[in-house]
């Protein structure tokens, strides 16, 4: 604790974060480059408002560094309250764009916060984790971990915006890294197989599937446990069986339409690259023609053209891919690699278990960002609304991610100190 | 313990999925990269000008001219009144709506034509107009403007290319301008010039933002050549004037050239028809009328029986063979018998006794028939005796496709004893049964290009140049060399005859055809000929036919003329080839009495005859 408060910053993240949002200055200029040109670089244009913000985030960052963490983890419940109360204030107040009801305007400045839910949604989980009193084995503090994050995630989804509900979801991870049991992981994932396999076969074969499986399974199996085995595993078929039957149901009845066509469009099952399929294919083209080295800042002929909608916001990835190639595309994955990681190792080292339960939220909130956006741009997952964390234009996400870096810094630094 | 690093691996499984992807899609499918080039980049092309093209004396015949598209962005219109426009436009408001319709199903946002090819008059009437309508425009372009109302048959025209044009040479692309005719087709290549490109920097709606790389990839197009022809725009105004309401030829040639002034083929059509808006029902007009057939080119394509001018030739192969000299002579008693009861008439007195002079410019049929008789008998059979002939008429150029530069022709035709031996039994003809062919009226067929074609080879005394109409193309462009071929008659003989078809003028047939100052030499034919109505062959009024060059010494111009159904040679093709020769050598005419009938003499009931469905008289 000799040191520097200074020298205990952690650079290699800052240096990332850094990194990450000067590319994201270039690429979005780049993607609105046909709108603007270099004479007219104001403070009005997409890259001076999101300069702007970044100025307002290292402000606000400094005084961040500040603060003791004792604070956080007083205010948190707090914080989370307030942050409750101004996404139930949206339906009042509320602002709708694009047929999302996230915003509110206070005079010609927009703030979305589900972005700052976020924050506050991490604090509160790290505050409850961190609680002595919890044991996240029992299933009493699990279901009020759970509903701590449903919370805001369930307002959110019903303004509209079911990209950021699932972002919420991600801190479900956290939770197993405080001795939650992988089963319900390892359950989570069969569901979603069954879930997307159940989309692209008939419920027919998987139902056969499903019982030849158990069936070459009893075989092989051990036969002496046979007995104790055998009724979890029809219990397990059975079970199958019914969410599969009840994933049709829910695809077929309960979805609406536009968003069977988002999974049918991921899955292959529909091909319409003029109509639903537009953007996906848009975005294959663009990323793919980028080639090994990319055409170069600002010679991205399909960026220029405007092809790919919500270029400099959700698919900002494609400018990437398009403009750097495989090159900047991969230089971008191994940053975003590293930030996480890193964060994640340092968490370790944290003897309080706050800071390292929050840590671990902003990692979660970051990978899941990361993985959905580029994972959508990619055409491995459905068209799903969400920022790429650092980049995409949009000052209240660039604030919020801020925000968190700072915080992470803060509780990285003073690792040692009990304060 | 797990638990610490569960994410961490999360996350670089993802990280690695995410790079599997980024290879696929970026290294090693190449689709997107084609994708991309189709939907963000525009290539376009530039063309260059169509060349001109100018008569042999650099007056110019075709150039271009600015034609105006209407065009019309559907998704900047405002409500306008469809009925008005239509009737600016001259459509029908049901047709124009229905257009319309079609285009905003197309695109919204890509400009579609309205209206094609207006031209400059009603683009300037239309432009007043157009600023009620918002979203529509006049957009130039470069269409054909002819100089002269003549040689539709020789310039040909231009027309968008079909899909067998861009099939056979993929230069051409929907949309674009091809030669289809005449000069316009031969030439296309040094007319047309090489297309550049331009590449352009779309959105995603499909307008154009900009130039690609500030259009440092563009080609620039390749100048078209401007070329010169060799006709004499003048003689073939004139050609045609003299033409009018007649059907038939004339073919007007520099003999020590090859060089070709005129080729008029009547009824002609104006070329300006095939320009513009109305080309395409203008052009189903001209080719609906199979009565006079404007599209058909007589002086190329029609193949006619050459009546007594082949004569001419049969007298030079008999000299050459040495069946005849010049001072042999055959007796003619209105006529011969030929072979047993076999007559052929003649118009010479009974016993007059004709040397080969007065039997050419008197035409007497015995004579060339005791001719062509010796010239097949002078071989060991007639089959040797034919094929010979035929040798010898090729070397004339008849027979075969000549080789001049225009897309369209026939190649006539001469017999052979193949012919012969197919028709008759094998060895089961002689001399007598194809005696017709002495006075060019038995199987020989002949386009009237070919027949002004040895009438040059005559004048030549022997050779010829294959005919042709490239003059020079500009830019210093190498034309096709056009060969000079022999005759398989030696020269002397030429000047027997020559001075036979100068006395045809002087004190023959074709007395009509004297002009003061110029030696003419010619030979008229009185052509017999058949049409099949309703399976029965029926004879029409003979055609008018002429051969001519002048001066004798030192020609400048040989012709034919054919007159369809003109009934004798000095009443029509006769007297329109010495107007011909004086227009052209003397730069104007001073005989305006046959000058105003030929001019003003019309042949259409002539034509109307075999249609009306009546007996009709011949020859009268």
């Amino acid at each position: 604790m000799n040191k520097l408060f200074i020298y205990r910053l952690d650079w290699t993240i800052i240096f990332c974060y850094l990194f990450l949002v000067f590319f994201g200055f270039i690429n979005i200029y780049s993607s609105n480059y046909s709108n603007e040109t270099l004479n007219n670089l104001s403070f009005n244009s997409l890259v001076g408002k999101q300069i702007l913000l970044f100025l307002t985030s290292i402000s606000i960052g400094i005084f961040i560094l500040g603060i003791r963490t004792r604070f956080f983890q007083q205010f948190s419940s707090l914080i989370y309250v307030v942050s409750i109360l101004s996404l139930i204030g949206l339906f009042v107040f509320g602002q709708t764009i694009n047929g999302a009801i996230s915003w509110y305007s206070f005079g010609g400045i927009s703030i979305q916060p589900s972005e700052f839910a976020k924050i506050a949604t991490a604090l509160m989980i790290a505050r409850y984790l961190s609680d002595f009193q919890t044991d996240i084995k029992n299933k009493k503090y699990l279901i009020l971990g759970i509903l701590i994050i449903l919370l805001p995630a369930l307002l959110i989804m019903i303004q509209a915006d079911p990209g950021s509900a699932i972002i919420f979801c991600s801190l479900f991870l956290i939770f197993f890294r405080e001795g939650l049991s992988f089963n319900y992981l390892i359950l989570a994932l069969i569901s979603a197989g069954l879930f997307i396999i159940t989309l692209l076969f008939s419920i027919n074969y998987i139902i056969y599937s499903i019982i030849l499986i158990s069936l070459i399974f009893t075989y092989f199996s051990n036969k002496t446990n046979l007995k104790t085995r055998i009724l979890p595993l029809i219990s397990l078929v059975f079970t199958s069986i019914i969410f599969v039957f009840s994933v049709n149901f829910i695809f077929n009845s309960v979805f609406e339409q536009r968003h069977r066509d988002r999974f049918n469009i991921m899955l292959g099952i529909i091909e319409d690259t003029k109509g639903l399929g537009y953007n996906i294919n848009q975005s294959k083209i663009a990323i793919g023609s980028g080639g090994l080295t990319g055409k170069g800042f600002l010679q991205g002929t399909q960026t220029k053209g405007n092809f790919v909608p919500e270029q400099q916001t959700d698919y900002i990835f494609t400018t990437i891919g398009e403009e750097w190639g495989f090159l900047g595309s991969f230089g971008l994955i191994v940053v975003f690699v590293i930030l996480i990681v890193r964060m994640l190792n340092q968490a370790e080292k944290q003897t309080n278990i706050f800071r390292r339960t929050f840590i671990y939220a902003i990692s979660s909130l970051i990978f899941s960002h990361f993985a959905i956006n580029i994972g959508m741009s990619l055409g491995l997952l459905p068209t799903v609304g969400i920022p790429l964390p650092f980049i995409s234009s949009g000052g209240s996400s660039l604030l919020a991610f801020s925000l968190l870096i700072f915080i992470y810094l803060n509780f990285d630094a003073n690792r040692l100190n009990d304060w | 313990m797990i638990r610490n690093y569960f994410l961490q691996i999360l996350t670089v499984i993802v990280a690695f999925i995410f790079t599997i992807r980024l290879l696929e899609l970026q290294l090693i499918n190449s689709d997107y990269k084609f994708l991309s080039q189709n939907n963000a980049i525009l290539e376009s092309p530039v063309f260059p000008d169509r060349g001109f093209i100018y008569d042999r004396n650099n007056k110019i015949l075709v150039a271009n001219q600015p034609g105006y598209d209407l065009m019309v962005i559907p998704e900047n219109t405002t409500k306008f009144d469809t009925l008005e426009l239509s009737q600016l436009l001259n459509i029908t408001y049901k047709n124009f709506d229905l257009k319309f319709k079609k285009m905003m199903n197309f695109s919204n946002k890509i400009p579609s034509i309205v209206s094609g090819e207006i031209s400059k008059e009603r683009h300037a009437f239309i432009q007043e107009k157009l600023w009620k309508y918002p979203g529509f425009y006049l957009q130039k372009k470069s269409i054909r403007k002819y100089y002269y109302k003549v040689g539709s048959n020789i310039l040909g025209y231009i027309s968008e290319v079909n899909e067998n044009d861009m099939l056979k040479d993929s230069y051409y692309q929907a949309g674009e301008l091809i030669g289809r005719q005449g000069i316009e087709k031969y030439y296309e290549n040094y007319l047309r010039g090489i297309k550049g490109k331009a590449f352009y920097q779309k959105d995603r709606f499909n307008r154009i933002i900009g130039p690609y790389e500030n259009g440092e990839i563009d080609i620039t197009p390749i100048p078209a050549s401007n070329i010169n022809l060799t006709i004499d725009i003048d003689l073939q105004i004139y050609g045609e004037a003299l033409l009018k309401n007649k059907r038939g030829g004339i073919v007007a040639i520099e003999p020590n050239t090859g060089e070709i002034l005129a080729l008029i083929s009547a009824p002609g059509y104006d070329p300006n028809l095939l320009v513009g808006k109305e080309r395409s029902s203008n052009y189903r007009k001209l080719a609906n009328d199979t009565l006079s057939k404007p599209l058909f080119d007589r002086g190329l394509q029609a193949q006619y029986s050459p009546g007594s001018p082949l004569k001419v030739l049969n007298a030079l192969i008999a000299l050459q063979e040495g069946v005849i000299r010049k001072e042999t002579r055959f007796t003619c008693n209105k006529g011969h018998f030929y072979a047993r009861g076999a007559f052929m008439e003649c118009h010479c007195n009974i016993g007059t006794s004709n040397n080969l002079i007065s039997a050419i410019f008197q035409s007497c049929n015995t004579y060339f028939a005791n001719a062509y008789k010796n010239i097949i008998n002078s071989k060991s059979s007639p089959s040797d005796g034919v094929n010979n002939w035929k040798n010898h008429l090729s070397s004339f150029g008849l027979g075969e496709y000549l080789g001049y530069d225009l897309p369209i022709g026939q190649p006539g035709f001469i017999p052979d004893s193949n012919y012969y031996n197919n028709l008759y039994n094998k060895g089961g003809w002689k001399a007598s049964n194809i005696i017709s062919n002495s006075i060019g009226q038995g199987e020989v067929l002949t386009t009237p290009i070919q027949m002004a074609n040895f009438t040059a080879a005559i004048a030549n005394r022997g050779f010829y140049i294959t005919p042709h109409f490239i003059k020079s193309i500009k830019g210093n462009k190498k034309i096709k060399m056009f060969e000079k071929k022999k005759t398989t008659i030696d020269s002397i003989y030429f000047e027997h005859i020559i001075d036979g078809m100068e006395k045809v003028i002087q004190n023959g047939t074709a007395k009509i055809a004297r002009v003061n100052g110029i030696e003419i030499c010619g030979k008229t034919g009185t052509v017999e000929n058949f049409i099949n109505l309703e399976g029965e062959k029926i004879q029409l009024t003979d055609h008018s036919m002429f051969i001519a060059f002048a001066p004798k010494h030192n020609p400048k111009i040989a012709l034919a003329v054919f007159v369809e159904n003109g009934h004798w040679g000095s009443r029509w093709a006769a007297p329109i080839a010495s107007l011909m020769i004086e227009k052209y050598i003397n730069k104007s005419t001073n005989r305006k009495w046959l000058e105003n009938r030929m001019l003003k003499g019309s042949l259409n009931d002539e034509y109307l005859k075999p249609l009306s469905g009546k007996p009709f008289k011949i020859n009268e």
